[in-house]
């Protein structure tokens, strides 16, 4: 005999808006990413650059004789850059599975049938990944700008350069935004994550080396334009100041083309029911 | 929405009218115009007929080409989330979130649903237990068999406590007695809230339902109470005859009696009310026909689904 009814009972609590829908999916998503002890690891690997960088800061500004460590515009410029390696291993870690588990699971069809749109689907799992991306590239950069100022004692470096702030957050910001785009799109084009991180490593290091070859064998810089990446980083270069290779307005509208794919793929591919006429 | 039964129309939970839902060049529903009333109705079809499609469209995940669906007094094109918000689905194929186990999932499916993290999690405990899954609560869902697989998607649909349950083959791959389990749950919350049991099988449908919807082709076939398609009981025959049993079948339909084969030789014969059974055997006399069994028959769900389809 139960020792309490376990009939079914009526639900009388309250209901919250359709709202919050995009931030219940990023929120499992992140939690189940941060239960796994492979991807704890990865995440701490990830802030060795930024040790390794808090401590040249702290002597650069400490010792006089340690002056050459002292923090410039390139500092953040050279350690941003560096973060995409570990940008890379985390997008295709915490990413390739963020829609083709849920196609291969037929998960789709649950979350659709559920008081959620497809946008709130997207924006929830591009959320996961981008809290990840965002934690290893914006999080440290500023991290260390403030260690700057606690290590000299004043706000003299801050206004000195005064483009600082808002480079590494653009910079960081189209970082996060192109990797999360690429890999939720290739991660819908297949109901495999190895597959699709497959397809991500490809369009990344395949592209950058086919682009590095032909660059050194015609000498154009146009070839640029075929790593995702490295077009990326030309926008960097024109943020922190230094001169790129080609006109940042054709890279700019060479990324946002490429955002607009991923979209047009996921907007095609995040799909209850697949109709095939 | 609050389960205002007056705001529905005529008692109904879901109306459609002229509905028609294309994949490409092919119509699976065509001009689809019927009631669901309150309560649980079977939506009955074979294979193809439009049933899944029909679900599909009631939740807004796909677009009809034409007509106006209802659900719960509300229009499926203007307010698909809403009426989502308090429809529970079930789906046919086997489908759950990657890597959760059940109670995490059931509590998950809550929260999208809108209810608050405390109140969702409570909620897949209790549901876990009505569905019969207590004890296996915390286990990883893909570590289910098929029967427990089939009863987490029912408990996925019940954790927001649903007005409306659409349940697609719900006792697909169970065995008979988790059938009888599954089915006696469906009897338990259609006393609760209105159900529409989507299958092909149909003693499931016989043995939780009180209405009947037939697609056929993507057009409602009958429908209807299951009590009133099967009719009055007399009129059913069980008949084996000797002779040009194919002619006989002509002549009985010649004469406005339907018939349709049951197994073997023995087939199942109507004879529509204010006629007496006596015309049975002045037609296979007229064509030679020897009558060797003849047995006054229980009209059954196939009987009503036999005649809906012209078999």
């Amino acid at each position: 005999m139960p020792i309490h009814d376990q009939g079914y009972r009526r639900y009388a609590g309250a209901r919250l808006l359709r709202a919050r829908s995009w931030s219940v999916i990023a929120r499992a998503g992140i939690i189940a990413r941060l239960r796994e002890r492979r991807f704890l690891a990865l995440l701490l690997v990830a802030w060795l650059l930024f040790v390794v960088r808090a401590v040249q800061i702290y002597f650069g500004t400490t010792f006089a004789r340690a002056a050459f460590f002292a923090p410039s515009e390139e500092t953040f410029h050279g350690f941003l850059t560096q973060q995409r390696l570990f940008v890379f291993f985390i997008t295709i870690y915490a990413g390739a599975g963020l829609i083709a588990s849920d196609r291969q699971a037929n998960a789709l069809q649950l979350y659709l049938s559920k008081p959620i749109t497809r946008h709130d689907y997207i924006v929830g799992k591009l959320a996961t990944l981008a809290a990840f991306l965002i934690a290893v590239t914006w999080v440290p950069a500023m991290m260390l700008l403030m260690l700057q100022v606690l290590f000299s004692g004043s706000l003299e470096f801050v206004s000195t350069h005064p483009r600082l702030v808002p480079a590494i957050t653009i910079t960081a910001a189209l970082q996060v935004a192109l990797a999360s785009m690429m890999m939720l799109a290739l991660s819908s084009l297949s109901r495999s994550r190895r597959f699709a991180a497959m397809l991500y490593a490809l369009v990344t290091i395949f592209a950058g080396t086919i682009e590095r070859v032909l660059q050194t064998a015609t000498g154009a810089a146009g070839w640029v334009l075929l790593s995702p990446q490295n077009t990326l980083l030309v926008i960097t270069d024109a943020l922190f100041g230094i001169e790129p290779e080609i006109p940042v307005t054709i890279a700019l509208i060479a990324i946002v083309t490429l955002m607009a794919v991923c979209v047009a793929v996921l907007e095609r591919r995040v799909r209850a029911v697949d109709v095939v006429a | 929405m609050n389960t205002d039964r007056s705001e529905r129309s005529n008692g109904s939970t879901v109306v459609l009218e002229n509905v028609t839902v294309r994949y490409g060049s092919h119509q699976a529903l065509r001009s689809v115009s019927v009631a669901f009333p309150e309560g649980a109705t079977g939506l009955l079809g074979p294979n193809g007929a439009g049933k899944s499609t029909l679900i599909k469209a009631l939740l807004g995940l796909l677009r009809p080409a034409d007509g106006v669906m209802r659900v719960l007094g509300r229009d499926v094109a203007e307010a698909p989330l809403a009426i989502r918000a308090h429809v529970g689905y079930m789906p046919e194929n086997d489908t759950h979130i990657p890597g959760m186990n059940a109670v995490s999932f059931v509590a998950y499916c809550g929260e999208l649903c809108g209810l608050p993290p405390a109140d969702a999690m409570q909620r897949a405990h209790e549901v876990l237990f009505y569905v019969g899954l207590g004890e296996a609560r915390y286990r990883n869902v893909e570590t289910y068999s098929t029967g427990m697989k089939q009863r987490i998607k029912l408990a996925q649909a019940l954790v927001h406590d649903p007005d409306l349950l659409l349940l697609d083959e719900p006792t697909n791959g169970m065995d008979p007695k988790g059938r009888d389990e599954m089915l006696a749950l469906i009897r338990d919350v259609a006393d609760r809230m209105s159900v529409i049991l989507s299958s092909h099988v149909l003693p499931d449908v016989e043995a939780a339902c009180d209405h009947v919807v037939v697609l056929h082709k993507g057009v409602v076939a009958t429908h209807g109470p299951i009590a009133a398609l099967k009719g009055d009981s007399a009129r059913v025959f069980e008949l084996r005859v000797k002779g040009d049993e194919k002619r006989f079948i002509e002549a009985l339909r010649e004469v406005g009696i339907e018939s349709h084969d049951e197994s073997g030789d023995v087939m199942r014969v109507f004879v529509p009310a204010g006629r007496p059974a006596q015309v049975l055997f002045e037609v296979a006399a007229r064509h030679g026909v020897q009558v060797r069994h003849f047995r006054a028959s229980v009209p059954s769900l196939e009987d009503v689904f036999a005649r809906a389809l012209g078999d």
